[in-house]
């Protein structure tokens, strides 16, 4: 494992850039410093995880590149434009399913498509099927949303969120409900469609053996004030599986490095 | 086909026994009349119109009215929740008016109106607006907010995210606040034509108060019936539809 500094020397062009981005919250309690002068740059087609215990900024940092909250200060750029507003160039999938249930399968696939211009019904339609074979249920395509299980809501939701065909993924905390088996399809299934649709994904967890499975690079995140502390890269021939030893040693050294940047009052240390 | 069997059998003991409590002279005829006789003057009254004319009346009040609360309570309580300034205003007075049962405004509505049919009218709206409103509001401000988020990396804003997303996903809420309101504008509408004789059109609470005056208990016993019958038919031909419908996709409900 090596600096991520010198691998960066040489780096292809950047899809999405954060500059010394902050974020502060008002609580009860006060102010709390979600993120303090983030940076962060991802390369096109690049899979990065964020990890880091909870109230470290990272689901912060994602709404923040998704457009749907603002920095107090710093820079968001996407392809070089800066970042304003929610857009569907950057689509968003979350720890709960959002799924809309009084749509079945197929019209929550559609929901995104319907809003983008250039396609007919007949497009949409054989778009969101194609989405939808893709994530393995065409079978349940006429199915409503509360028939699913878990797993299932979150395929519909990839396939919800890829049908509008993004270049930049953003996924926060999505399988953290999965009970375990579930959890491994999906790792394989995503990495499958990252591969085959050639995406930039940007995943936000505070599993660091998800992170080292999943990512090119995982962003080691410290909570009070949410800081990047540490980058890995992790070079391990995919797809990969999260129960190899070769991806434990990895996982280990990043939870070694999460122990280390956690002040001990602090507490809450990710597995 | 099985419960449908059940409610058959239930219906005929509770029928054939009425009957023939009242032959063996156990029930007096004139305070219950058999059976028979009600469904005598029932099919004398479609007979000679009456009756019809009678329902026609009373659900023509009923549909004006239930709409019109509805078309009122439904964009009044998207404001509601939308505003702070509406719920600070209009969502207080309809807190405080939706405790007063509507048929309380029957005397205001007399002395404003008169004997007409805007009083009539006006019963109606106040049982039916304020549930609409509230239910409307309720819903609104309980929809997730990640709904909204989700709808807006997709590309939806402003009325867009109103109609295809906040309004479908209150709708279980809203579903719940129009048959509420409906049976408010319903039995409002009930004691209304009982206490309230209107000269344009006499419905089917006024047959039901000449049943009583004439001590016609075979009349009062079919209005009754009849009045019953309106309940249920609405309840299936208008509201079914859309219980099966939040039952399909959100799986609630019991049908």
């Amino acid at each position: 494992m090596m600096s991520i500094q010198a691998e960066l020397q040489n780096a292809p062009p950047e899809k999405l850039v954060c500059n010394q981005v902050s974020k502060t919250f008002k609580t009860q309690r006060g102010s709390v410093l979600a993120l303090d002068r983030v940076s962060l740059s991802v390369q096109e087609g690049e899979f990065v995880c964020l990890v880091g215990p909870s109230g470290c900024g990272k689901s912060t940092l994602l709404n923040i590149i998704a457009g749907l909250e603002q920095p107090d200060s710093g820079r968001v750029e996407s392809s070089g434009q800066p970042v304003t507003d929610a857009g569907r160039d950057r689509m968003m999938m979350f720890q709960e399913s959002a799924l809309f249930p009084w749509l079945d399968v197929m019209g929550n696939v559609l929901f995104g498509l319907r809003l983008k211009p250039g396609l007919n019904n007949k497009e949409r339609r054989d778009v969101a099927e194609f989405y939808i074979r893709l994530v393995g249920l065409e079978k349940f395509k006429r199915s409503n949303i509360h028939e699913l299980s878990c797993g299932m809501t979150q395929r519909v939701a990839l396939a919800r969120a890829l049908a509008p065909n993004p270049r930049v993924l953003l996924m926060d905390e999505p399988f953290a409900a999965l009970d375990a088996l579930t959890r491994e399809q999906l790792y394989g299934d995503l990495q499958r469609i990252w591969q085959e649709r050639r995406k930039t994904i940007v995943f936000v967890t505070h599993n660091v053996r998800e992170a080292a499975c999943l990512g090119d690079r995982v962003v080691l995140f410290s909570p009070h004030p949410g800081r990047v502390q540490e980058q890995f890269l992790v070079k391990l021939p995919r797809p990969r599986d999260i129960n190899t030893v070769a991806l434990a040693e990895y996982a280990t050294e990043i939870t070694r490095a999460l122990k280390r940047h956690l002040k001990p009052e602090t507490g809450e240390v990710a597995e | 086909m099985k419960r449908l069997l059940s409610a058959f059998i239930f219906f005929a003991v509770i029928v054939v026994t009425w009957e023939w409590l009242v032959r063996k002279g156990v029930w007096s005829p004139v305070l219950v009349p058999s059976p028979l006789d009600v469904l005598k003057y029932l099919a004398g009254a479609i007979r000679d119109g009456s009756m019809i004319d009678a329902s026609f009346v009373t659900l023509k009040r009923l549909l004006l009215g239930y709409f019109t609360g509805l078309l009122l309570g439904l964009p009044l309580g998207l404001l509601n929740a939308r505003f702070k300034f509406c719920q600070d205003t209009i969502g207080l007075l309809a807190l405080g008016i939706q405790t007063l049962p509507s048929v309380c405004f029957a005397p205001l509505a007399l002395l404003w109106f008169g004997l007409t049919e805007t009083a009539m009218f006006s019963i109606v709206v106040m049982g039916s607006l304020w549930s609409v409103l509230l239910a409307t509001d309720a819903g609104v401000r309980s929809v997730p907010p990640i709904y909204m988020r989700a709808a807006r990396t997709m590309g939806s804003r402003g009325f867009h995210t109103w109609f295809a997303v906040i309004l479908p996903a209150a709708l279980p809420f809203i579903v719940s606040g129009m048959k509420q309101g409906w049976a408010f504008a319903w039995r409002s509408l009930m004691a209304a034509e009982i206490y309230i004789t209107v000269l344009s059109g006499s419905g089917l609470g006024l047959l039901l108060h000449y049943g009583r005056e004439l001590s016609a208990l075979d009349q009062v016993f079919g209005i009754m019936l009849v009045i019953i019958a309106i309940g249920l038919l609405t309840d299936r031909l208008f509201f079914a539809p859309f219980e099966r419908f939040l039952h399909r996709r959100w799986g609630l409900g019991n049908r």
